[in-house]
């Protein structure tokens, strides 16, 4: 069981085996945050592995090749990063709400209406100088995606309809909308067997960082969750949200604008789900249709919880379940496993992380003496 | 009225029948989450149990070569599933809702994953009523063509409604559900409560399942359920956690469901999708028109968090 050793060390990364009480009262909490999920993660890549084992597959060839395929090579990586991108970005769109308490699940179709806005700007925008299509596919991307989740927002602060519910709801009009426009209005006649838009042009695709094939996305995702992150952490307006997530009444004795906290929240949650449809679209697809219905809306929820909603641990999250999907297509061609495998395991890390709030504060050595 | 030339009224013919067989998963997952969000918790997986439902019984259907042990492994799986959720949801500090989300995620991932070989091959299928022998009306036959599920989900739902009122079990799981306190002092374990209740409600939704996968649209595919599951869940908490409102709601679904492909049927192709779309529409537009952010829903049992 080396390499799966190796495998929970990775995802468990440092772990402080310090006699020193005074460290681990003053950063138990913080180890708690890495060594519990990390714990979970490793929990679940072995319970996958006796799953896999059922149907007579090795488990140590199939960590093997999932080292292999997410992170094992230079190309790996830049297939884990390339799919690390749009999941940072949809991942926002359940942790930003999640500061208010709120659980939004429909950052799929944020990122679908997203999409279709910015193919829309740019086949509208043709013929103008690149960098200004491509501005304008952010701003329609986030503005699109961003009034869809605000919807939802609207929706439970006005109405008091289950943000939940309505989200997920909202991911299924999303994509009827999205197949409406594809095969009517927005139908690229030339596209017979896939029904598509036009395509926004080779010339308008945001394309790679340079000396890589990892597209500028990444870099987007990244600065969305820094920006989050400090708005969140340190900024009035995140303390104020934090305020209004941890006792709605409190907030509202203190006079926050609850309204507008979970207007503006919602939207920019939605801003980051639809960037990420844009950055598909800009990046990857350069068109819109029905394959941009891949999952990384749900999988993003995932990565919400997993990092425990927080920002900036969205990143490296993101990264390695970036690397897990990016193994997929390995584990498919040398093990044989469908490609539902990934999912699987998805659904199996969510359950173990969940199980895993049951721990907080309940480790014996984190505790240090008070 | 000449045989076969029925013109228009071919739509409101095929909402009807769609009606009795579009409904029958949307109700048999709204009798089994009414049970659950009754003892004051919700399980949001219903929809991955309904996906693997609908493989286990296709699976069980191939092999056996019997659709009705089909049905039952479907439920069997539903139960297994609902296990899972108020075993995870039993630790302390874990949000059900959140748990809901991980099992639904789950639950297709799994169906997938197992119902891969099963995408080729032929199982039988469940076999159908013909109430429809006195007219000479193809489409009206075809609308009156019954499965015994619909029937078994159609007296469910009285019998849920009476269960809920008198029998020790109904006070029971209503005791749990309004407060958690009550029935801890009459000495009843309110997590074992919760699980069956959680139980019994997956095994309903399992056996919803098996109807897609075993009598309409009557094959396996991953594209089989899209979110019937979640409709049916947001179904339960606009019928006020009443059993007979969810019959009737889940007729209006069936209805609304068959919509699109009754219209595309008489030539009307323009909205499909759009149409395709009309349970979720209504749904999010009932939703609308009852919530209100004043007050808790009526009906809406106490320990509930989705409500409070």
């Amino acid at each position: 069981m080396t390499s799966e050793a190796a495998e929970s060390a990775e995802a468990v990364g440092t772990i402080a085996p310090t006699a020193d009480p005074g460290f681990l009262q003053r950063h138990g909490g913080a180890i708690e945050y890495v060594l519990i999920p990390g714990a979970a993660l490793a929990g679940a890549l072995v319970v996958f592995g006796i799953f896999v084992m059922l149907f007579g597959k090795n488990p140590l060839d199939l960590y093997f090749y999932m080292y292999q395929g997410a992170f094992g090579t230079w190309f790996s990586w830049q297939n884990t990063l390339t799919r690390a991108a749009p999941l940072i970005l949809t991942a926002l769109c359940t942790a930003l709400p999640a500061q208010l308490g709120m659980v939004i699940i429909g950052g799929e179709g944020a990122l679908l209406i997203g999409a279709l806005s910015a193919t829309s700007a740019a086949l509208l925008l043709q013929g103008m100088p690149p960098l200004v299509v491509q501005i304008a596919m952010v701003i329609a991307g986030v503005i699109g995606g961003g009034l869809w989740i605000m919807l939802v927002g609207a929706l439970r602060q006005y109405r008091g309809v289950n943000e939940t519910i309505s989200s997920l709801l909202l991911v299924y009009i999303a994509l009827a909308i999205l197949n409406h426009l594809v095969e009517g209005m927005m139908r690229d006649p030339a596209s017979l067997n896939k029904p598509s838009t036009r395509e926004i042009g080779a010339i308008n695709m945001i394309g790679s960082i340079p000396g890589t094939d990892v597209h500028w996305g990444l870099v987007f995702g990244l600065i969305a969750a820094v920006a989050a992150y400090i708005l969140i952490y340190h900024t009035v307006f995140g303390f104020a949200a934090r305020v209004a997530g941890g006792n709605i009444r409190a907030a509202k004795i203190v006079g926050l604008g609850v309204s507008k906290l979970i207007l503006t929240i919602c939207f920019l949650a939605g801003g980051a789900a639809g960037l990420a449809g844009m950055v598909e679209v800009a990046a990857v697809q350069g068109r819109t249709n029905a394959n941009l219905a891949a999952g990384y809306g749900f999988t993003g929820i995932l990565v919400a919880f997993l990092a425990r909603q927080n920002p900036l641990a969205i990143i490296p999250v993101a990264i390695l379940l970036g690397g897990i999907s990016a193994s997929g297509g390995l584990l498919q061609r040398r093990l044989g496993l469908p490609d539902a495998s990934v999912l699987v395991l998805q659904g199996i890390i969510f359950v173990f992380v969940l199980a895993s709030d049951a721990l907080y504060g309940r480790i014996g050595f984190l505790k240090g003496k008070s | 009225m000449a045989d076969g030339s029925i013109g228009l009224w071919t739509v409101p013919l095929a909402v009807l029948g769609g009606a009795i067989r579009v409904s029958t998963p949307f109700l048999f997952v709204s009798l089994g989450e009414c049970i659950t969000e009754r003892s004051g918790r919700i399980n949001l997986g219903l929809e991955g149990t309904l996906v693997m439902g609908a493989m286990s019984a296709y699976g069980i259907s191939y092999l056996t070569g019997s659709p009705w042990l089909g049905v039952f492994a479907a439920g069997i799986t539903g139960a297994l599933l609902g296990a899972l959720h108020a075993g995870i949801c039993s630790l302390p500090r874990v949000n059900d809702v959140a748990v809901g989300i991980a099992l639904m995620l789950f639950g297709t991932g799994l169906a997938f994953y197992l119902g891969k070989p099963l995408i080729e091959p032929t199982a039988p299928r469940l076999p159908a009523i013909d109430f429809g022998w006195w007219s000479d009306i193809p489409q009206v036959r075809a609308a009156l063509r019954v499965n015994v599920l619909f029937l078994i989900g159609v007296a469910l739902a009285p019998i849920l409604y009476w269960a809920f009122r008198t029998t020790r079990w109904g006070l029971l799981i209503r005791t749990a559900g309004e407060s958690s306190d009550a029935a801890r002092a009459m000495g009843h374990s309110v997590l074992l409560i919760r699980l069956r209740a959680t139980m019994v409600g997956g095994f309903l939704a399992g056996i919803g399942g098996s109807f897609l996968s075993l009598f309409y649209p009557g094959s396996w595919n991953e594209g089989l359920s899209s979110g019937q599951g979640i409709t049916a869940v947001a179904l339960v908490i606009f019928a006020r956690w009443d059993p007979l409102l969810c019959l009737w709601a889940s007729l209006a679904f069936g209805g609304a469901a068959a919509l699109g492909p009754a219209l595309q049927s008489v030539g009307v192709t323009s909205g499909y999708h759009l149409f395709n779309a009309a349970p979720y529409i209504l749904t999010l537009a009932i939703m609308i028109i009852t919530c209100s952010p004043k007050r808790t829903l009526t009906g809406a049992p106490a320990e509930l968090s989705i409500t409070r």
